[in-house]
């Protein structure tokens, strides 16, 4: 763990420890097993998005892709009566396909990332509300899937079984992004990718599989989210949640130009995220200010750790100039 | 040392003249005993010196010497610790970049700040552009353009006023930047290695836009690693060393041998040259058979580079070699032709397919292409064959830093530490991390594209010394050149290009100066006896 991240673990215990002072409910059981839970589910769609952002890439269709996949998954298991570990497998294999339509438009036919995934979230979007017709997909009265449900939506002792699978899947994409010669390579294409293509990396091949990774990873979380929700309308559900994604990494310590960040940064990230969200509930803020309180935060902790990196280097400076005068011969 | 104590750069507010070897012309701007320190570095100390009118100083030093810093303050970016700038008579304990411009300074980077994107005349007169009347404040083209012409025309420029930068060659764009100092009406130019990028031709144009500047009154700093070029134009020379003056040579005295021994303190045999070839060159190893490039799709290039051999590739910027060089590397797409490696047809669809087959390219631009400069040295030299250094696809640390340690002795790279980020490191460090990935590699073919552009003398020497060690090793190298003293002195013989094409290739006994400019311009070369090599 860097200083960065301890630095916002510390920030997630203070908010913590005010919003507990002021209002205890902060610390019941259920409501830390709810935020949990929502951890979990922004999470595993955050780490996804951390994937296409360390190659200096952005993906904008998470939210879209959420409603659409979720959707399908809904409409297999519940109206098509397909069995829910084919329907599983079917939707993270979308997902895979998806990420790599996706990587492929961006790396072979050199279209920007912010375009190709602004019109997969146009696309994804409307194909969810036509598939439904505009209506809500739902389970019908009685239907049960009691393995799925306690899988995605139960918990084991107390803990929600999504917080658990994020646990797992951060420490298996830490290895990745942090040991493996894969996750080196992605930090070298996000720093300079011509230099990376220069040393003989297929940098395309790399960044396409950053966009699979992506796209399964919100499959994932699309199956989470609609097991968490039950009933889906394609119009509202998971919108803006690129936006957290995309926040989570920010906060994280991520660079929208690419090559810097942690996992554990974007895992905090989505911590604090969902903290503050608690915190406009419990502090009876009007809910209406929700985004604007998380704005207001990200930037003030981007300000923050801008002007902290630049009191740094002059300390280090001055301190350097201190040795260098004392240490200088007499003339 | 004795110009230290002349009273024109020590009387403050005194305009003096008393200056005996050349009693016409007063120095206009004079340092003395300038001081300036960085953490943990004295960049520069003691350092004293002065400028003419219509004088050209050659400025030499290593990298590190403190040329830059030098720079700085001249330029006012940095402030000295101690010592006094005086300009015309009036002394200041250091400039502003304000007071810097008003005294007539003005600058030519190495890395030129020009914005590709505008065309010549908008850089020139750039935040100074002539306004239409009324109150939109429209730029006046016409005017403008009126202005540009006599700059052009006193750079002896081919291009248009109109001209998008992005479309000039690097030789233009530098005389683009030169015209911008002399729209400011510049009575001091700086020209910061201005030929390190620039071919044969376009360097005896900069030097002759040099004597133009000269016979204006201007005078000229010129700054250059290239010591025949500052030998041929400069009226005195200031050597530095280790941040300190380590030297001055009038006119009369200036010659290569005595700027090396003053440089770096010692004399440098053989005129920095690699060294002879200890075996005949063996087997062809990489064969290019009528190659077409997308710049000149209409001209195939074929050539063979053999065993054990430097073949060096000169020509003018533009004649098409960084571009073959990047086609055989499988960096751009190739139109046409063949490539074999050992006799073996090899298609070479991308720079992954070339690593893999060991043909290793050290490209010209060392920082946006060369190496990652966040990156630390072990993970750039581990960068091109990272699988070696892992285990089940988990990268081994310990692995990397043994590798990486192996070559930073083998090569003398100079840092702290192998973990250090190459971005700190001079360029000649630099350079040698580029070289080490790929000699922890074992290549077949090495192509090095301008390998010592930018790079002091002490570097360009190993340099040399490397790539020599590499051909005695069976290794086909490939240099690419603009340096004609390099080209002449390290390769075992020239291809010259001219236009996309191989206008004749020479053997050791034809080399000469004369000879390769004659065949980079097209023309037909004097050979020593009528071999079949040119076409």
């Amino acid at each position: 763990m860097n200083k960065k991240d301890l630095g916002l673990l510390i920030l997630i215990l203070v908010v913590g420890a005010v919003v507990a002072i002021i209002n205890p409910r902060f610390l019941l059981p259920i409501n830390l097993a709810n935020t949990s839970n929502l951890i979990g589910l922004f999470g595993i769609l955050s780490i996804g998005q951390a994937f296409v952002i360390i190659t200096g890439g952005i993906e904008l269709s998470v939210g879209s892709v959420v409603a659409l996949l979720g959707t399908l998954f809904i409409d297999f298991i519940a109206v098509r009566e397909v069995g829910w570990p084919l329907a599983f497998v079917l939707i993270i294999v979308l997902g895979a396909v998806i990420g790599f339509v996706h990587g492929w438009l961006i790396t072979r036919l050199k279209l920007q990332p912010f375009v190709v995934t602004l019109c997969g979230l146009l696309i994804y979007r409307g194909v969810a509300r036509f598939y439904t017709a505009d209506g809500t997909a739902g389970f019908a009265f009685g239907q049960n899937f009691p393995t799925l449900e306690f899988l995605t939506a139960g918990r084991s002792y107390g803990v929600p079984n999504s917080f658990i699978a994020l646990i797992v899947i951060a420490i298996v994409m830490w290895v990745v992004l942090h040991r493996s010669v894969f996750g080196r390579y992605l930090y070298a294409i996000g720093k300079n990718e011509e230099a990376a293509k220069y040393s003989g990396i297929r940098t395309g091949r790399i960044v396409i599989a950053a966009y699979v990774i992506c796209g399964v990873l919100t499959a994932l979380s699309a199956i989470y989210f609609a097991m968490y929700t039950r009933s889906i309308s394609p119009a509202s559900h998971g919108q803006f949640y690129e936006l957290y994604a995309i926040a989570a990494a920010v906060l994280g310590g991520f660079s929208l130009r690419g090559g810097e960040g942690s996992l554990v940064g974007v895992i905090l990230g989505t911590v604090l995220l969902q903290e503050l969200q608690n915190l406009v509930n419990l502090l009876g803020i009007p809910s209406s200010l929700n985004f604007a309180v998380m704005g207001g935060v990200i930037l003030i902790g981007v300000l923050v750790d801008q002007q902290w990196g630049v009191f740094r280097a002059r300390r280090r400076m001055m301190e350097a100039t201190r040795r260098n005068v004392a240490g200088a011969p007499a003339e | 040392m004795a110009h230290r104590l002349l009273p024109s750069a020590v009387n403050h507010g005194v305009m003096t003249s008393t200056d005996t070897t050349q009693p016409t012309t007063a120095p206009f701007l004079g340092l003395e005993a300038v001081r300036k320190t960085y953490p943990g570095v004295v960049a520069l100390d003691r350092f004293s010196m002065e400028v003419r009118p219509g004088e050209v100083i050659g400025l030499v030093g290593e990298n590190g010497a403190g040329k830059s810093t030098l720079m700085k303050i001249l330029g006012g970016v940095t402030r000295p610790d101690s010592g006094t700038i005086t300009v015309d008579g009036v002394a200041h304990d250091g400039l502003t970049v304000e007071q810097s411009i008003g005294s007539g300074v003005a600058f030519v980077h190495q890395e030129l700040n020009l914005f590709e994107n505008l065309d010549v005349a908008a850089n020139i007169f750039f935040g100074r552009e002539p306004l239409r009347a009324g109150p939109l404040k429209l730029v006046d083209r016409a005017r403008l353009r009126e202005m540009v012409a006599p700059l052009l025309k006193r750079v002896g420029a081919n291009f248009s006023a109109d001209a998008p930068v992005a479309s000039l060659s690097l030789a233009q764009q530098q005389m683009v930047e030169i015209a911008k100092a002399l729209s400011i009406k510049a009575r001091l130019v700086i020209l910061d290695e201005p030929t390190s990028s620039l071919p044969l031709a376009e360097t005896e144009k900069l030097l002759d836009v040099i004597k133009g500047l000269k016979a204006q009154g201007i005078s000229v700093i010129f700054i250059s690693h290239r010591l025949h070029e500052i030998e041929r134009v400069a009226d005195r020379v200031v050597v530095l060393r280790d941040g300190t003056l380590a030297g001055t040579l009038a006119k009369d005295q200036i010659n290569h041998d005595e700027m090396v021994r003053l440089m770096i303190g010692r004399m440098l045999k053989a005129r920095e040259k690699a060294g002879e070839a200890t075996r005949a060159p063996g087997s062809v190893a990489l064969s290019a058979d009528a190659i077409r490039t997308s710049t000149y799709p209409d001209r195939p290039v074929s050539l063979e580079v053999r065993r054990g051999e430097i073949l060096g590739l000169a020509g003018l910027v533009g004649s098409g070699r960084t571009e073959l060089a990047r086609v055989l590397f499988g960096i751009d797409e190739r139109l046409g032709g063949n490539v074999a490696l050992d006799g073996k047809p090899l298609n070479v669809g991308s720079a992954a397919d070339a690593v893999a087959n060991g043909i290793f390219l050290v490209p010209e631009d060392r920082k946006l292409t060369g190496i990652l400069l966040d990156l630390s040295i072990a993970q750039n030299i581990s960068l091109p064959n990272l699988p070696a250094h892992a285990r089940r696809s988990l990268v081994s640390t310990g692995a990397e830093l043994a590798t990486a340690e192996k070559q930073k002795k083998n090569l003398g790279i100079k840092a702290p530490s192998v973990l250090t980020r190459t971005g700190t490191l001079s360029g000649g460090n630099q350079q040698k991390v580029v070289l080490a990935k790929w000699l922890a590699m074992n290549p077949k073919v090495m192509i090095l594209d301008e390998p010592t552009r930018g790079i002091d003398i002490g570097a360009k020497a190993e340099i040399y010394g490397l790539m020599r060690a590499l051909a005695d090793a069976g290794v086909a190298v490939l240099m690419i050149s603009s340096d004609m003293e390099e080209v002449i002195g390290v390769s075992d013989r020239i291809a010259v290009m001219h236009e996309g094409q191989i206008s004749g290739i020479l053997d050791k006994d034809d080399f000469s100066q004369e000879n390769v400019l004659l065949l980079a311009v097209g023309k037909k070369p004097k050979l020593l006896q009528a071999a079949g090599g040119v076409q």
